[in-house]
């Protein structure tokens, strides 16, 4: 007597998938390729979205941060592009040089909920490549200072440094009281971004020429460059890489440096990892500056369209709904990404965090990153050549010559192309 | 019809789809190494140029391709030699008379060969983890510090080459297998009766008779081996600190991560003169040691 069952199942089964493919829906079907955690998260939000447009349907496809370059440049290659797609803003000057996304605009300008004011302007700026918007953000991360309160306490300081003489003056106490077993801050060899984010406290562009050369050789990079390399010459850092150490959170803990420069993703991070002992020990603080509060690297994830899409301007009702202030409250709520719009920063939890008090005043003060396609690349190099400047190889003043010869090697093709009358 | 035109004849449609799908591209890949294709030429082919053999000589000029090649080396230089050891050292134990259990044992240690390199490369990164794998449990038992067997820049490739001879051996270990079948046992009874004891007649009678065996099998080792690509790709993506960084993994990074085509057909060039030139070593090592 089971057959008879199985075959109602199988009926009913059948009924259902011609109701899901059927002519009977005619929906817009948006294909959204979400990178990282966030491609899950997003998924909660959807019903919500698809209630309010019931003639829109969402489909999202997941990629891990790992291979999303690789995947988004294929299906550039490939003339496969989703509809829309999260992107680091960090790949938006690429993309729009393969002219693989729309720009937004005539969008914002039409659109009643998004506010261009409301955005963070260092944020919204690293979206726009030849004066054009290509993204539009939706979560935002950079750089602060992560510091032990208690270890600047004994060192006789109740608050963290605004400026460099300062931020010197703290690692020169705490240098002091360590007998050279223990460092002020930890800048690890492989990672370049505490080296960029000071570079970019400088008014100097470190590209120059429509970002053709190398602009590493001039007074203000020098003095970045100088200051940074001498951190590790007085023995305020050691010169290690991360994979000399055992973990950052467990050094950290232990007291073998009491700064370090790192993002929102470590707030949770140090929370879980750090023993209970040092709970209200630590403290986030934005990055000091030459003379006073300075910059910081705008960094994080911005949602664009595709122009290969059929369905741009469903897509753009997906990019606003995402938009809204109560949205990414809830997204905040659900992942702890920072919003990137300061009217979502009201949140009861985000409002009230301490951790996050840092970043929201950081964020103020964010500038992007040079927004060329090699700049990752160049980025490297600086790593590479710093590391010999650290190790005495180089005077700073060397590796800033260094640094310019091989970002002009690096841009070689572009200034060729642009030379040539090429519109990049 | 002669026989030489029906030979053709029947040759020519496994002729035509070689050449369609390996030596045309071959020769394309070949004429895209002497080009800069890069994200430019993505973007629009006419900014794709042609620069003779500048990408070569940038390679070789960039460290991380020696770094590359140096680790490409150390894998193969270490694993090889531990590969055919223990493929050679499973086949005798099978082929002995003492073994039982046969059929079993072979196919369990043929096991590996047949699984998902990247299904099993995802348990080993279980099975390396550093506080709840099983290999640093074991570790542990015997009173050895945990080792971060993915994490230190030290011992990342060793895990990575034990790795790949428990993939890898099984293979090997059934071509000599067969070849073992036949060594004809006459040979060792006349051995034994001429007083040779058991590693003689191993170095004397097995070892020589197995030659050929033993060139085929290190000539498709090697090749194998020097094509480490998915073993980091799943278990490290290149690191810690680019100590697993192979000369295909950095092919694939040019290539498909920073869409640089022309320099990573370059290093795929390179990487093909590479395993020639081994190659034809061991042809050469072989017909040398055969005429001695």
């Amino acid at each position: 007597m089971r057959r008879p069952a199985l075959a109602g199942l199988l009926i009913a089964c059948a009924a259902s998938l011609a109701a899901g493919c059927g002519p009977s829906d005619s929906r817009t079907v948006l294909h959204f390729w979400a990178m990282g955690r966030e491609g899950e998260v997003v998924q909660e939000l959807l019903p919500e979205f698809e209630r309010l447009h019931p003639d829109i349907r969402v489909e999202v496809e997941q990629l891990p941060w790992s291979a999303a370059h690789e995947k988004l440049l294929t299906a550039i290659a490939g003339d496969s592009t989703p509809d829309l797609c999260n992107l680091g803003n960090s790949w938006v000057p690429e993309l729009a040089m393969l002219k693989a996304l729309i720009p937004l605009e005539r969008r914002v300008a039409a659109s009643p909920t998004i506010d261009q004011a409301d955005y963070f302007a260092g944020i919204w700026d690293s979206n726009v490549v030849g004066g054009e918007l290509f993204g539009l953000p939706w979560y935002v991360d950079t750089r602060v200072l992560f510091y032990r309160k208690d270890l600047l306490a004994a060192a006789g300081f109740a608050a963290p440094p605004t400026s460099w003489p300062e931020w010197l003056r703290v690692l020169e106490a705490l240098k002091r009281r360590s007998h050279g077993e223990r460092f002020g801050v930890y800048f690890p060899l492989n990672d370049y971004a505490p080296l960029i984010a000071l570079a970019l406290q400088q008014s100097a562009p470190m590209l120059r020429d429509h970002d053709t050369h190398g602009n590493f050789a001039n007074s203000e990079f020098e003095r970045t460059y100088a200051f940074y390399v001498d951190l590790f010459r007085r023995g305020y850092a050691p010169s290690l890489r991360d994979a000399d150490i055992s973990n950052v959170w467990t050094e950290f803990g232990r007291g073998y440096f009491a700064f370090y420069m790192s993002g929102p993703w470590d707030v949770g991070e140090f929370q879980r990892r750090l023993p209970k002992s040092l709970d209200g020990q630590w403290m986030t603080a934005p990055l000091p500056g030459p003379d006073g509060p300075g910059a910081s690297i705008a960094g994080g994830t911005s949602l664009a369209v595709f122009r290969s899409s059929t369905h741009q301007d469903a897509a753009w009702v997906l990019v606003e709904y995402l938009s809204q202030p109560a949205v990414q409250q809830r997204f905040y709520a659900l992942t702890g990404d920072l919003p990137s719009r300061r009217s979502a920063w009201t949140a009861a939890d985000l409002a009230q965090d301490p951790y996050a008090a840092a970043f929201r005043e950081q964020l103020e003060r964010v500038k992007a990153r040079p927004k060329v396609p090699e700049w990752e690349r160049i980025a490297t190099e600086m790593q590479l050549v710093t590391e010999r400047v650290v190790r005495g190889e180089l005077t700073p003043h060397l590796g800033a010559l260094e640094l310019d010869a091989r970002t002009d090697a690096i841009l070689a093709k572009r200034r060729e192309l642009l030379a040539a009358g090429a519109r990049l | 019809m002669t026989p030489a035109r029906a030979g053709v004849l029947l040759a020519s449609p496994a002729l035509a789809v070689i050449a369609v799908f390996f030596f045309f591209p071959v020769l394309a890949a070949f004429a895209l190494s002497l080009t800069d294709f890069d994200i430019y030429a993505l973007a629009d082919l006419s900014n794709l140029r042609f620069v003779g053999l500048r990408n070569y000589a940038q390679l070789l000029a960039t460290p991380l391709f020696w770094r590359a090649l140096g680790n490409t080396l150390y894998f193969a230089g270490v694993g090889v030699p531990l590969s055919i050891g223990a493929s050679l050292g499973a086949a005798l134990l099978l082929n002995s008379r003492a073994a039982r259990c046969r059929g079993l044992f072979r196919t369990a240690l043929f096991a590996p060969v047949v699984t998902t390199l990247v299904a099993v490369a995802i348990i080993w990164r279980y099975l390396l983890h550093t506080r709840y794998g099983l290999i640093n449990y074991g570790l542990s038992r015997l009173g050895i510090p945990a080792v971060d067997w993915l994490g230190n820049p030290h011992t990342a490739m060793p895990a990575i080459i034990l790795f790949t001879v428990w993939k890898s051996f099984g293979y090997n270990m059934v071509i000599f297998l067969a070849a073992l079948r036949g060594i004809p046992e006459t040979l060792y009874e006349a051995a034994e009766l001429d007083g040779a004891g058991a590693w003689a007649r191993f170095v004397r009678v097995t070892l020589p008779l197995l030659a050929p065996t033993l060139l085929l099998v290190s000539i498709l080792t090697v090749a194998g081996f020097f094509q480490l690509f998915a073993e980091p790709y799943v278990m490290t993506q290149g690191g810690p600190a680019e100590s697993t960084v192979s000369v295909l993994y950095l092919m694939y990074e040019q290539g498909f991560k920073w869409w640089n085509l022309g320099t990573a057909t370059a290093v795929a060039f390179v990487l093909f003169l590479m395993m020639f030139a081994v190659t034809l070593a061991q042809l050469f090592v072989a017909r040398r040691t055969a005429t001695l």
